[in-house]
């Protein structure tokens, strides 16, 4: 069955491209959206307005999306340096949970007996090992039974997710706060392991921000530039080509896994040191930042450093929406907003890949 | 009188750069079982293709039962009586039988009954002798039964005419004897069948008359009665044709062995036995042509000398040392190079770029690389200087491999090949698909490397290309190779009858 409209798959992606596509779709998000504001009686212009502006503009809008950012910096990354090689990581909430609990647990270990600068590094480190381990029974599992690492790493999200309840409810726990006699809570660090707050511009930026920004550097570099990231692309254009010239394929599958969850794992250790400072599983679950991380990887096209650029964009989506809700403004509504936004985008994303062609002679046949 | 099912005269198919089909002229009787044949490459596919109207015929007559005929789609053809049964099946795996016979039936309703679909596949199934459970699952079904479905399916859509395409390819001999036997059944009723196949043996033993194809022509009709499998292998490869061996300056040392086999055997993706017993060597500066009929184990034999394939016994050896089993990495670093048939998937990765397709296999070492990160420099500097040397016709060295030519391609995976300085080349099917220029260019470059000592497993379905360049040819058939003979005033027609499945001992 031939339809008349079909998707070709473009031979060469013009540069201007790039921009245009993005402006066009940003254009259809606003005029999708007044529509959607118009039928539920509200002004667009005003709505938009407020959107920018508690999104971006305004210094405590700044404050919040830069929090928000910053975990989504590292989910996004993890999506990314996994979907790279086409191992389909949908882990890193998991992944995030692993590496906060492994952050908290030397956290709390080491407290104010070792400088910041140790406890941060070994909180990093401790993080990257739990996330990278946990996401390393994906790869092992993709690698060698050929299992689908969709699946293995969306179960093991919910497994996290029990566990981290585990550590909070279950009274004995080396994470559980024994003064927390209501509802039970996890143990607060030290003060001395908070991570430090840098001032930029006015604008409070943590710590966790800059190892995310680190992070994309490196990933961006072993990609663009070693000997692992040409591996990596061979697989991922070509498993046939990458067997006739003997990469170790396997290997990189659990290689790949294993750093795709050491970075969602240190963003689960930037959630720790740098904002909760305690092991806090009910914020951690409710936010899905490891969902909304694949929502960026895709946005930046798997680009390290795109996906910075975008978790920025998502952190103050999301802070506009919160800000909006209201009275007067339900949050189903916000929500659709959203949704038309990344809808758009995503469209918009297909159409730089391929070119819509009118089949006219299909229509007779 | 007989009646003429089908009629084709004059039929030309052109596709860039090649004719498919030259002139075809073919008719088929009403009744009859009908094969066609030739090797691989001679438009049998391109034909029946044309037949069930997945192509058009660029000139030409088609006519069905008296009628010209132009399908516009398989589905047209199938609405005219016309089936095809495809060697690779387009079954539904999760369904049963029936259902996969009814799917995509116009008179199908919407929700299936599943007991009377299930009765009048089975009375069917009786009718033609095809043993298959109707309501078995697609999956739990053995290859020759999933066959007799794909069968059953065009019976059930009223086809008069059926188009077999090299169906005894994936059977069994007993499965094979079992589908012959239902054809006969299909002929009794009146029923036409078009068998195509390229094995001598079982077109003699099923067909009434046969059509041999050649480059695209029709060389010619006989009757089965009075034809032989020699007459036909004459026909398949063409006597006629005068070829010059290339003349070798610096010919080959056969007794300097760089590659040698012995008693390898290895099996094929699905874990079947594909290679029985192989041994074979190749001398320095020696081009051994494997011919045989593609599916005969050639894939297999390249990926097990290669690595890439892990052999089940038997042992491999490159320059005198025995390579590990499976291990492509100590294969090319024992100085094995290989032009793989699949050259755009296997041998490049089509994606990225000519730069990083140069580099593909000595990436990992100084001066490409150091300290696990890439010399960008170095593999510039190195695609460039190859590009320009092979005479590669790309925009520049970062566009993508799968944007060249097909000529281009190979000759970037052939620059490739020979800048690793190897001992032994493997090359599989190396000028299949290219034009007549880019044939003749990877012709010549293969000649001087064996010029330059190299030796080379030539492994080829063009028995000409076999002919005109290799200094000894194997013949391959079921996974064994069937004769070692120079290929100086070996005989055109003694190898063809080897490819088919004849032995040595019918010809004398």
């Amino acid at each position: 069955m031939r339809s008349p409209v079909r998707l070709e798959r473009r031979l060469h992606q013009p540069k201007r491209l790039n921009l245009l596509i993005p402006a066009v779709s940003l254009l259809f998000t606003l005029v999708l959206g007044a529509v959607l504001l118009l039928a539920t009686g509200k002004n667009p212009i005003d709505v938009y307005w407020r959107m920018l502006e508690r999104g971006f503009l305004s210094e405590r809008a700044l404050t919040g999306t830069l929090r928000t950012a910053t975990p989504l910096a590292f989910t996004g990354l993890c999506a990314a340096a996994a979907f790279r090689l086409g191992v389909i990581n949908i882990g890193g909430e998991g992944q995030l949970y692993m590496g906060a609990v492994g952050a908290s647990l030397v956290g709390l270990w080491l407290g104010g007996s070792v400088p910041l600068g140790v406890t941060i590094v070994v909180m990093v480190l401790a993080g990257m090992i739990f996330g990278g381990v946990y996401a390393g029974f994906v790869g092992v599992l993709r690698a060698q039974f050929n299992t689908s690492e969709i699946i293995t790493s969306l179960m093991m999200n919910y497994i996290a997710s029990i566990l981290l309840n585990y550590l909070i409810f279950n009274s004995r726990s080396y994470w559980r706060d024994p003064r927390s006699f209501g509802f039970p809570s996890g143990k607060p660090l030290d003060k001395r392991a908070h991570w430090p707050v840098f001032d930029m511009l006015g604008i409070p930026v943590s710590f966790g921000l800059f190892i995310a920004v680190l992070t994309a550097a490196v990933l961006w570099v072993v990609y663009r530039r070693s000997k692992l990231g040409f591996e990596i692309n061979v697989i991922a254009d070509s498993p046939r080509a990458s067997r006739y010239v003997g990469i170790r394929t396997r290997l990189t599958i659990i290689a790949v896994t294993v750093l795709s969850g050491a970075v969602a794992g240190a963003g689960g250790a930037s959630q720790v040191g740098d904002f909760a400072h305690y092991l806090d599983a009910k914020s951690l679950q409710l936010n899905g930042f490891g969902y909304t991380g694949i929502v960026v990887a895709a946005l930046a096209r798997l680009n390290p450093i795109g996906a910075l650029f975008v978790a920025v964009l998502l952190g103050g989506l999301t802070n506009a929406g919160f800000s909006l809700q209201g009275p007067d403004f339900p949050s189903g509504l916000v929500g659709t907003l959203q949704g038309l936004i990344l809808f758009c985008a995503v469209a918009g994303e297909i159409l730089t890949k391929y070119r819509v062609r009118y089949n006219r002679s299909a229509v007779a046949a | 009188m007989i009646d003429t099912a089908l009629h084709m005269s004059g039929v030309v198919k052109r596709f860039p750069g090649v004719v498919a089909n030259d002139g075809v002229e073919f008719d088929v009787r009403q009744g009859e079982v009908h094969a066609l044949l030739g090797e691989n490459g001679a438009g049998k596919s391109t034909l029946s293709n044309i037949i069930t109207g997945l192509y058009r015929p660029d000139d030409g007559v088609i006519e069905l039962d008296g009628v010209p005929v132009s399908f516009s789609s398989p589905k047209a053809a199938l609405d005219a009586g016309i089936g095809m049964v495809h060697q690779h099946f387009r079954l539904v795996q999760p369904f049963t039988v029936a259902e996969n016979v009814v799917l995509g039936n116009p008179e199908t309703p919407f929700v299936i009954d599943s007991r009377s679909t299930n009765e009048k596949v089975a009375e069917l199934a009786e009718r033609f002798d095809m043993a298959v459970d109707p309501s078995a699952r697609i999956w739990q079904l053995s290859v020759g039964e999933q066959q007799r479905v794909e069968i059953l399916k065009v019976l059930y859509r009223g086809a008069r005419v059926l188009i077999l395409d090299e169906p005894t390819a994936v059977l069994t001999p007993i499965e094979a004897e079992a589908l012959f036997r239902t054809l006969r059944t299909m002929t009794a009723e009146g029923r036409t069948v078009i068998f195509i196949s390229h094995k001598l043996d079982e077109v003699m033993s099923v067909s009434d008359r046969i059509t041999v194809l050649r480059g695209g022509r029709t060389v010619g009709t006989v009757d089965t009665k009075s034809t032989s499998t020699r007459e036909l292998a004459g026909m398949m490869v063409g006597r006629n044709i005068e070829f010059s061996r290339v003349v070798r300056h610096n010919p080959g040392n056969p007794q300097d062995t760089v590659l040698s086999l012995s008693g390898v055997c290895g099996e094929d993706d699905r874990g079947r036995p594909a290679l029985n017993q192989i041994s074979v060597s190749v001398g320095r500066g020696e081009i051994v042509g494997v011919a045989g009929v593609a599916g005969n184990g050639q894939r297999e034999l390249a990926e097990v000398i290669t690595g890439m394939r892990p052999a089940t016994s038997g042992s491999v050896k490159v320059g005198g040392k025995v390579l590990p089993n499976g291990h492509v990495r100590d294969a090319i670093e024992s100085g094995l190079a290989h032009v793989p048939e699949d050259r755009l998937h296997t041998g490049l990765a089509a994606g990225l770029s000519v730069e990083h397709n140069i580099a593909l296999k000595t990436y990992r070492t100084p001066p490409l690389s150091r300290f696990g990160m890439l010399r960008r420099k170095a593999i510039s500097e190195k695609a460039s200087g190859l590009v320009t040397q092979f005479d590669v016709k790309t925009p520049d060295i970062a566009t993508p491999v799968r944007l060249l030519s097909g000529g281009n391609v190979q000759k970037v995976l052939l620059s490739r090949e020979f800048s690793t300085d190897p001992l032994v080349l493997v090359a599989a099917s190396p000028t299949r698909g290219l034009d007549v220029g880019a044939t003749e260019t990877v012709r010549k470059r293969l000649i001087d490397a064996a010029e330059a000592g190299v030796g080379i497993l030539l492994i080829s379905e063009d028995l000409e290309e076999i002919m005109s360049l290799a200094d000894r040819i194997v013949v391959m058939y079921e996974g064994r190779l069937v004769a070692d003979m120079p290929s100086e005033g070996a005989s055109r027609e003694l190898i063809g009858l080897l490819m088919g499945g004849g032995t040595q001992e019918v010809v004398r």
